[in-house]
């Protein structure tokens, strides 16, 4: 697996940046945060990326996707990181899209892939049901009746779930809370007569919903892969938002950490620039050295999804331990380097220290990650 | 054999790979292939000896074949393989588990340094010495006034026409006891700015003048030394690069150095004790897991920071042939020596009372010498520029932040 970008990935990360700062700089997220925007991101912006492909990235070209390999995905995340660009792209296009590729029916892949990949219709992953990753920690109860399921529970931090067409409901048929057997996946249309949701709004100024199901009928034509054995399909989805996420958190930290550089190179104070003392230039370049790291990981980790899945587990879980710590060491520094000014909510700054602490709590926080690790390790 | 230098795509890459071990499966010996002990190790030089027959034997091969110093130039009695060649010759290498035929500060600092700054003579007449284990070299930087500010440096080497005149002495050469000859920056214009008076130097440790003096560390070890100069005549023929200009060689130098000291621990030959296999030995463990969460919990880090230093490692690497610039190299030493100190001390604690004895039966030998690797581990963040000195150079050089 290569660790540099190759050209045409170098093309479109440059494409991508420039049409970002142009069409979703960090304003465009202030805008729908000051106008409370019921939807959270801008269509007009959402339909632009699907028509560049953004959307159907990962897909192969069966389903209408440009399948230009998950590394391209990362390149074009990273750069919605640095904007802070509001979208559905990681729970639909990443998410929604990895699940019904890994698991979905080849009916159900011509019939929705195609829809997903042009950015008609998006998906949200409903998996967690307490404030910690715990993605076999399941309650919600999937129950066949007849050709039916019928779904009753609540789940909680589902990422765009108040606009996404489609849920992805991680259900159990079986087992006990903490079993990976047992897991059924499921494709519930938000609309269905008892799915109540909740818009919760984050301190990102991003949406993540709360969600009940009372009593809700799904046929049992719109299960995802084999009953019972969700977790075969989830365990390597998981493992993709996880890298998915973890390069938009590099994007994040990435713009972050310039402009405070950029700050320390202009900012006087005792007649020298700030810059200049020791102190922050220490700390400044061990951020940077954690971000060489980094970029490595992420790099391999990205690769690896394509490339060598078996290595995705740990490589996933590297990735977004490291990321984590990461950008709460960028974002923290970034604020107390600024001072007083990065207090201020005019100063973008803050946008990216928010950001930052829900991208720590998606798929699994630090301590998740190292345990898994260990665990993979064998010890 | 293919000729060296032209495999570029892969498919000669792998022809190069069978050749190179059809060749290692032949020539390097079965008793060359398992963890050397510091004490086996071949560093060549006039009082150099080898640990056995298989050593000299080993060495020998490798000398004829090149591949003691694969990139170099054939000329001067190296390899002359690319970088990916050599590459590969090292993962064939690690993959047998083969002993380093000979190791040296000649090899892996002072030849490049003389192929990028040496002239002709200078070329033939050393490094081919190196190649052939003739002469073991050490390096004459820092003095007891001069660390972390080298440039401050005082040895003093008067300019006399045909020699230098050198008065002053060199702190930390390692191992200079058992060296030959010592590459030092020595103050050629007492009155020029800074770096601008220091010139680089060749010196013959068995002139008259020259003397070498042990220091013992809190390891126990004795491995530095300070060497006196007390007026040295040397031949103005070992002067390297330009007079006065000593300090760009010594830069160039200072980067090999750095990306060394980045990579011990993460190649090294020797039977070593690494944390996981440690804590299998000396923990407790409850149904597969390490029993003390926080014990668990530091090797998770370690092991994962190891990962991302390995990663990045190869990352180098690939830009390097890709010719994409990164700040990554100037990184490595910062966080490989760290990572190193982290281990040490990580290791201590896993072993517990086992992992602090000194000496005696009551220890394995591998303890002991876990005991003594801590102890000087702290030379890692210290040698071949301070953490805070990388700190500095990322912060000027990568960040460009003001410097005051």
């Amino acid at each position: 697996m290569p660790l540099v970008l190759n050209e045409e990935q170098r093309m479109l990360r440059d494409s991508a940046r420039d049409f970002l700062s142009s069409h979703a700089p960090v304003a465009a997220l202030r805008k729908l945060r000051d106008t409370r925007d019921p939807l959270g991101y801008a269509p007009d912006l959402w339909r632009q990326m699907a028509e560049m492909g953004w959307s159907s990235i990962i897909l192969p070209e069966q389903y209408g996707g440009l399948d230009f390999g998950f590394t391209g995905l990362g390149v074009v995340l990273e750069e919605c990181g640095r904007t802070l660009a509001a979208s559905p792209l990681f729970a639909s296009a990443v998410l929604g899209a990895s699940t019904l590729l890994l698991g979905g029916s080849e009916a159900q892949k011509e019939s929705l892939l195609p829809a997903i990949a042009g950015g008609e219709l998006t998906l949200a992953l409903a998996l967690e049901e307490s404030h910690h990753h715990h993605p076999t920690g399941i309650d919600t109860r999937a129950e066949l009746r007849g050709d039916n399921y019928i779904i009753n529970g609540g789940k909680c931090f589902v990422l765009d779930g108040h606009s996404a067409d489609k849920l992805v409901v991680v259900a159990r048929s079986a087992g006990e809370s903490g079993d990976r057997e047992g897991l059924t996946l499921l494709l519930v249309a938000r609309e269905t007569p008892g799915v109540t949701v909740r818009r919760a709004v984050m301190a990102d100024s991003r949406s993540a919903a709360n969600i009940s199901f009372d009593d809700v009928t799904v046929p049992a034509a719109d299960v995802i892969g084999e009953p019972g054995s969700g977790w075969g399909v989830l365990e390597p989805v998981l493992d993709r938002g996880r890298v998915a996420i973890a390069a938009e958190m590099m994007g994040l930290a990435l713009e972050c950490f310039d402009r405070t550089i950029a700050y320390l190179k202009e900012r006087e104070q005792f007649g020298v620039r700030i810059g200049s003392f020791q102190s922050l230039q220490h700390r400044a370049a061990i951020i940077q050295a954690e971000i060489e790291l980094c970029r490595s990981v992420l790099l391999q980790a990205l690769g690896s999804v394509d490339a060598s899945p078996e290595q995705l587990p740990m490589l996933a879980s590297l990735a977004k331990a490291r990321l984590n710590e990461l950008v709460k060491l960028v974002t923290n520094e970034a604020v107390q380097m600024h001072g007083g000014i990065g207090l201020t909510d005019e100063l973008d700054i803050g946008l990216f220290l928010k950001r930052a602490r829900v991208t720590r709590q998606v798929l699994g926080n630090t301590g998740y990650h190292k345990d898994r690790y260990a665990t993979l390790c064998g010890y | 054999m293919t000729a060296p230098g032209e495999h570029g795509n892969p498919k000669e890459l792998d022809r190069f790979r069978l050749e190179v071990r059809e060749w290692l499966e032949a020539n390097c010996p079965e008793s060359q292939r398992k963890p050397v002990t510091p004490g086996e190790q071949y560093w060549g030089g006039r009082r150099g000896s080898f640990a056995s027959e298989d050593a000299r034997l080993w060495f020998e091969r490798m000398r004829d074949k090149g591949w003691v110093a694969p990139e170099w130039p054939r000329e001067y009695g190296g390899g002359g393989l690319t970088a990916r060649e050599a590459k590969v010759l090292a993962e064939e290498l690690k993959r047998i588990k083969a002993r380093r035929p000979i190791i040296g500060l000649g090899l892996w600092m002072l030849g490049p340094a003389l192929l990028e700054y040496g002239n002709e003579e200078q070329k033939q007449r050393h490094l081919r010495a190196i190649v052939n284990g003739e002469v073991r070299w050490c390096q004459g930087y820092s003095e007891p006034g001069a660390g972390s500010d080298l440039a401050s440096l005082q040895c003093r080497a008067e300019d006399r026409g045909d020699h230098f005149l050198v008065n002053g002495s060199k702190i930390w050469t390692t191992q200079a006891d058992k060296c030959d000859w010592i590459f030092c920056l020595v103050r050629t214009d007492p009155d020029a700015k800074k770096q601008e008076g220091i010139s680089f130097l060749l010196i013959d440790m068995d002139d008259p003048g020259v003397t070498t003096t042990p220091i013992e560390l809190i390891s126990g070890e004795s491995e530095f030394c300070q060497t006196f100069f007390d007026n040295v005549r040397v031949p103005r023929e070992n002067l390297v690069g330009e007079l006065n200009k000593g300090w760009s060689v010594a830069k160039a130098l200072l980067v090999h150095e750095r990306k060394l000291m980045s990579e011990i621990g993460s190649d090294a030959p020797r039977e070593v004790l690494v944390p996981n296999a440690a804590a299998r030995q000396y923990l407790d463990f409850d149904n597969g897991r390490i029993a003390d969460g926080e014990l668990r919990n530091r090797v998770a880090e370690y092991d994962m920071l190891m990962q991302a230093i390995g990663l990045t490692h190869f990352r180098t690497f690939e830009e390097k042939v890709a010719g994409v610039r990164s700040a990554a190299p100037l990184i490595m030493k910062y966080v490989g020596t760290e990572a190193e100190k982290t281990k040490s001390e990580l290791l201590l604690d896993i072993m517990g009372s086992s992992g602090i004895g000194w000496e005696g039966e009551d220890f394995s030998a591998i303890e002991l010498d876990t005991t003594r690797q801590w102890a000087a581990s702290y030379a890692m963040t210290i040698a071949g520029g301070t953490s805070e000195i990388q700190l500095n150079v990322i912060a000027k050089n990568v960040l460009e932040l003001p410097q005051s």
